[in-house]
């Protein structure tokens, strides 16, 4: 008996990794190897024509120094700041209206949710027409009901970032639809007994509806933050990084790089040190995740 | 008491009246680049200039969208791009739900780790990968052919849609799975004949995810493709401006919305499967 169960286990353990060959072999070609190959690339002077040359870490020491680099740290810091907040709160707010007795949700919910699958150049190319300093919607609209003179958006050094938060604010919809999902999973019993116990509403959404929800946030902002720090199509379409750099983000100079100067080895280093930044964040989020995000006991 | 008692009512409708209309014009905010683009799809070239704006175009240009369709060589690069977002559909379906199968259903050794290594991998950013893929690629002869777009997604390379399809056959009861071994079934027709009947609505968000996923993709055709008969939608759109010496708004809104048009199509045919997807991989995630 004991032996014919090992046999029955060994068929089943050849089975998983006959299923699991697609990823194996994808992880060897496309994820892992190629994530070992520009670690390694990192360390070299190459421009693919001729092969690779070791260098140390030269690349780095280059990158550290370049004001450029720094510049495009710096913008993308500043967008991934401006841009996650206004989205991760914009979000709960919305979902926590439609998460309330209202008319028609399920038109708003469309209707919010219908810019997080309008994406990539066309995208781009809409706003840099809505914000178009002259003949934009925004600035005509601002100009005719409040009087005001609009900025630049786009074209100027000062309103560039604010530009590109505004347009991933359009999409609040994509986070806003998983608050959703995770506030109509929280079973009603509880809202009733806290009414039963006097609780207001706003003591019910503090004390039941946020703790609830809590990993539902905790997982906008490390997605958020991902996304955010990889931003890339509307500065390749819209400013193509300008004016004076003012929107030259990260992943902009490592395309700039990598695919017009082919410094595939410099490129490859600002690809780690990406790689290491988001990581960094990441973990760090984890981190403090668990001062603040409720998990309902495991049985 | 009575009173007490319907002045609360009151109190409510009135709160929901007061939201809803807050929700509308958050809406109207939200629509109003969508609107602006359509309004402008349909001006005469002079039209677009003038201010104050009219919302409504004075005629209405519908040649505007054939010149543009015409521009940017529609034929091919629709055909280009259905072609390749067919196959990585297929390709995704195909291998991901093999991977979450095993992932899901089977038992052996160094499960928890591989699969930690698949979750590890939805954070990690495209770039990193992207500069060995491309010389890769180079070395195997296929820049600016298709396969760079295609064959990487018979391969499970998007480790999200493993995880949210692991997620889902996951709560298909194991009982079935051990039924079907005692009377013969081998592991790949449960996983044929049973698991992947019973997962239509998941293997619809796959297909819808990827689909999204694939249609506006920039930087890999962007990267890979070269000449212009083999363009995407999105290149093609990138460049519309520069091929045509300056940027034409009325030209540029109409090409977009229709490169728009099939994300907007599916997404309001299938809705309930793009929440669905939140749904299972949000709540039990």
């Amino acid at each position: 008996m004991g032996v014919k169960r090992g046999k029955l286990a060994r068929q089943e353990i050849r089975a998983f990794y006959l299923f699991l060959s697609p990823w194996i072999i994808g992880m060897i070609l496309f994820t892992g190897g190629p994530l070992i190959a520009s670690l390694l690339l990192g360390f070299t002077s190459y421009d693919i024509v001729k092969p690779p040359v070791w260098c140390g870490f030269s690349n780095y020491k280059e990158i550290f120094s370049d004001k450029i680099f720094i510049k495009s740290l710096e913008v993308t810091v500043k967008y991934v700041m401006g841009a996650v907040p206004l989205t991760v709160i914009g979000a709960l707010i919305l979902a926590t209206i439609l998460n309330q007795k209202v008319y028609g949700l399920s038109i708003w919910r469309t209707i919010y949710y219908l810019p997080v699958v309008t994406t990539g150049v066309a995208v781009a190319l809409l706003w840099s027409w809505v914000l178009n300093p002259d003949f934009g919607i925004v600035n005509t609209l601002l100009q005719r009901l409040f009087g005001i003179r609009g900025p630049e958006w786009f074209y100027s050094e000062k309103w560039a970032i604010p530009s590109f938060i505004l347009m991933s604010i359009w999409g609040v919809g994509g986070p806003m639809l998983i608050y959703l999902g995770g506030m109509q999973g929280i079973p009603t019993q509880l809202y009733e007994a806290a009414e039963i116990d006097g609780a207001s509403w706003w003591q019910s959404y503090i004390h039941i509806t946020l703790p609830l929800i809590s990993p539902v946030i905790f997982y906008n902002v490390v997605t958020a933050m991902i996304g955010t720090f990889q931003v890339f199509i509307p500065a390749f379409i819209i400013t193509q990084g300008g004016p004076n750099y003012a929107s030259y983000f990260y992943v902009l100079n490592l395309f700039r790089h990598a695919f017009q100067y082919y410094h595939m080895g410099y490129a490859s280093a600002l690809a780690w040190i990406l790689f290491v930044l988001v990581l960094v964040l990441t973990v760090i989020a984890f981190r403090i995740s668990k001062y603040w995000v409720y998990y309902e006991e495991q049985r | 008491m009575t009173v007490n008692y319907t002045s609360k009512k009151v109190r409510q409708k009135i709160i929901s009246i007061l939201l809803t209309i807050l929700l509308a014009l958050v809406g109207i905010i939200v629509l109003l680049p969508i609107l602006w683009m359509l309004s402008t799809s349909l001006k005469e070239q002079g039209q677009v200039f003038i201010m104050p704006p009219k919302w409504i175009p004075h005629p209405i240009q519908w040649s505007n969208y054939p010149k543009a369709l015409d521009f940017m060589n529609v034929k091919i690069v629709y055909r280009n791009t259905i072609l390749i977002t067919s196959i990585d559909i297929l390709g995704t379906i195909i291998s991901s739900t093999l991977v979450a199968f095993a992932f899901a259903r089977l038992r052996a050794p160094g499960k928890e780790v591989l699969f930690l290594i698949v979750l590890s991998t939805i954070m990690l950013p495209q770039q990193v990968v992207l500069i060995p893929q491309f010389i890769l690629f180079k070395l195997l002869g296929w820049v600016d052919t298709f396969y760079p777009l295609t064959i990487p997604f018979f391969f499970a390379t998007t480790p999200f849609l493993i995880f949210l399809l692991r997620q889902f056959f996951m709560t298909i009861p194991i009982e079935m799975d051990e039924a079907a071994r005692i009377d013969g079934c081998s592991y790949f027709q449960i996983y044929a004949r049973i698991i992947l009947p019973l997962s239509k609505p998941a293997l619809g968000i796959v297909a819808i995810q990827s689909f999204m996923n694939n249609w506006n993709e920039f930087i890999r055709p962007l990267i890979f493709i070269n000449s212009a008969s083999k363009y995407t939608v999105s290149v093609a759109l990138a460049n519309f401006s520069s091929d045509y010496g300056m940027t034409p708004w009325n030209l540029l809104m109409a090409a977009s919305l229709v490169a728009l048009l099939p994300c907007i199509i599916l997404f309001f045919f299938a809705q309930r499967y793009l929440i669905q997807g939140i749904v299972i991989t949000g709540l039990k995630g």
